[in-house]
């Protein structure tokens, strides 16, 4: 059938839809990421004062609140299906690869909404000044992608498990480490005003690897969604 | 013409045995009942059917037209209802419904939609969020949406739980109405429903 | 093989023999003295903490691919050894460190493998203890297993860029030329061959064992079964 693959992308919007439905009516994963966003940030910006911070100081600073909101925000996605035993009616309509890309679509929007709200305020907050703005949106824009394809994959294993909130950032932290590593170390050097030559290196990890993830979920997926 | 076959099929949990050696085979017009006492198995082996666990041992296989569908295919010919299948509560019926049959490829029929949920005895509540449904109204609006897609194969796990007088009526019409030309395979604890079924598995040991 | 006797008792003779030399054979290094002998442990500790991975790793496709229990128990014998030499190569690590450097912790390229393998080793297990079912625990820990396996080309990559380094390369270059002494050498990879081999014994040993506490459970919990009906 020629239409299969078109099926496949078609069922992952259908229930990215449905997630995004639902979220607009419980605003559950929305309003956690975000507090605690706002939460770490207030209590970061209030602690320090009115100093200026260094670049180095600064990239490592926002990665970590990317991070740890990504880790109260991202799992909500497969959590909340085993929890209110809807896993296995979405798990009789359609192939685990949409599920996965539907999802995976749905923390992407998430996450990337934070950063939307969160970045010019941490900017504002911090006093912070790009010197290389072009670089560092498109050091966001991949790191999100990376650390969303990670969060993902991981809130799929830690739906089946118990323990789920400390289980989740324990096992992404490891597996994140590279984008955090290659986020940070960019991020600096677009704070600095180190042109995209310089960036590139870190740049084509944060690519590389979001794709490396984003194939190994696709082939593993299957394995953590059937039971 | 559909056909169900199961060969051998065993499973453990936790390295206990819960049931060995199950086989049989269905074909359209066919029905089945599993027994048996509460913990032997019966929704395992409900959930195996449907290949939502992988069994232990043995095999589940599925034909159209005595060529295998492999579970890609299966989705738009299979529906469930059980309880620990849920629908989305904070969603409407309506907004199920219009989920449910996007992503089985059906087109969105309102009139098809109204006329079933008025079967269900759950006429006028298309536009409420199903968290304020009962629990008997929720039972009912999982079987609107399992049938909404005209499923050849049904399986049914505790069919009339929740279910007053009225609703259990319905639910032993969609049962006679299923085991006609289709499959139907249920799995109960009820003895007015054994006769549902025209071949009988039991699982107690 | 490695079940005959006479292994056991060669075995114990080499990693003898290898003790011996590493204190009484191998001369100190310039510069860095008597406390380098701990190198002979340091590196072959690191070393088997990776192999255990990978072969933790390529158990867990296996599994992935038949379903069948051993090679779970391979992974998860694999992994448990792996921990401790981790444990071991971090700690010795430190030690050194301190010793040479004046500072327990640099995160330095080395020392920053060392931990996010022993971060790996951590999540493995608190996945594995997280998870009831023991189909489902093999499962998903089997899964994990080889996403961590995946990330370790680009910690290769990445690491090494982002600090410099501090550990002694023109001494101890696995790549290139070893620019050790020859003495020093010699025990040196007799002391990594001793660990590897030590490695695979406890690993068949850790096997073998929970293999027989897996069918013996196995056996209570179908004669507790016959019990019941």
């Amino acid at each position: 059938m020629e239409t299969t693959r078109f099926l496949w992308m078609r069922n992952a919007i259908i229930v990215f839809q449905k997630d995004i439905q639902l979220e607009f009516r419980s605003r559950y994963a929305v309003n956690a990421i975000f507090l605690f966003a706002i939460t770490t940030l207030t209590a970061i910006s209030f602690s320090i004062g009115p100093i200026r911070l260094h670049s180095n100081v600064l990239a490592p600073l926002l990665w970590i609140i990317l991070f740890f909101s990504a880790m109260s925000g991202l799992s909500h996605i497969f959590v909340r299906e085993e929890e209110q035993q809807t896993a296995d009616t979405l798990r009789l309509v359609t192939s685990p690869n949409s599920i996965f890309i539907g999802k995976w679509l749905f923390n992407l929007v998430l996450l990337t909404v934070l950063e939307v709200l969160i970045i010019p305020i941490f900017m504002a907050m911090m006093s912070v000044s790009v010197e290389n703005f072009l670089v560092f949106l498109s050091i966001l824009l991949l790191g999100t992608i990376g650390l969303s394809s990670v969060a993902t994959l991981i809130a799929a294993i830690i739906a089946q498990a118990s323990a789920k909130g400390a289980l989740f950032a324990v096992l992404s932290f490891p597996i994140a480490l590279p984008i955090l590593i290659s986020g940070i170390h960019a991020t600096r050097l677009a704070m600095d005003g180190e042109g995209f030559s310089n960036c590139l290196p870190d740049l084509q990890i944060l690519f590389s690897f979001s794709v490396v993830i984003i194939t190994l979920s696709l082939l593993l997926f299957e394995f953590i969604w059937r039971k | 013409m559909w056909k169900i076959t199961a060969e051998a099929i065993c499973h453990q949990f936790n390295q206990r045995i819960i049931f060995e050696g199950i086989s049989f085979s269905l074909n359209s017009g066919q029905s089945l009942v599993l027994t048996g006492a509460n913990g032997s198995g019966k929704t395992t082996l409900v959930r195996i059917i449907c290949h939502l666990i992988r069994p232990q041992a043995g095999n589940i296989t599925f034909f159209q037209d005595e060529r295998e569908v492999t579970l890609h295919r299966l989705y738009p010919h299979i529906g469930l209802v059980g309880p620990y299948l849920q629908l989305y509560a904070q969603l409407t019926a309506l907004e199920n419904y219009k989920f449910f049959a996007k992503i089985r490829g059906l087109k969105i029929d309102l009139k098809l939609f109204k006329s079933f949920m008025a079967k269900m005895g759950l006429a006028g509540r298309e536009l409420d969020e199903l968290h304020t449904y009962s629990s008997g109204m929720m039972q009912r609006a999982k079987y609107v949406m399992a049938l909404i897609h005209h499923p050849h194969i049904l399986i049914l796990d505790e069919p009339t739980v929740n279910l007053d007088e009225s609703g259990t009526t319905l639910v032993y019409d969609i049962m006679r109405e299923q085991k006609k030309d289709k499959i139907l395979i249920l799995a109960t604890n009820e003895p007015e429903e054994f006769k549902f079924g025209d071949n009988q598995i039991s699982l107690d040991a | 093989m490695l079940e005959n006797r006479w292994w056991k008792y060669f075995l114990g003779l080499w990693m003898t023999f290898v003790i011996l030399g590493i204190f009484l054979y191998a001369p100190p290094a310039e510069g860095l003295g008597q406390s380098v002998r701990i190198i002979f442990f340091h590196v072959p500790a690191a070393w088997i903490a990776t192999l255990a991975f990978l072969i933790s790793a390529v158990a867990s496709i296996q599994y992935l691919r038949n379903q069948e229990n051993r090679y779970d128990i391979w992974a998860f014998s694999s992994a448990q050894i792996g921990i401790v030499f981790a444990i071991i190569a971090t700690i010795t690590g430190s030690i050194w460190a301190k010793k040479i450097w004046q500072s327990y912790w640099n995160w330095d390229p080395r020392e920053t493998s060392i931990f996010i393998l022993l971060l790996i080793y951590a999540a493995y297990f608190a996945l594995r203890s997280a998870v009831e079912v023991t189909e489902q625990k093999a499962k998903l820990a089997a899964v994990y297993s080889i996403i961590a396996f995946i990330t370790v080309p680009f910690f290769i990559f990445i690491i090494p860029r982002i600090y410099e380094s501090l550990h002694p390369d023109p001494l101890i270059n696995p790549e290139g030329k070893i620019n050790m002494d020859g003495r020093m050498l010699k025990v040196f990879l007799s002391s990594l061959i001793g660990f590897t081999l030590l490695f695979f014994w406890m690993l068949r040993l850790k096997v073998e064992a929970r293999k027989i506490q897996f069918i013996s459970e196995k056996k209570s919990s179908t004669i507790k079964n016959k019990g019941k009906s």
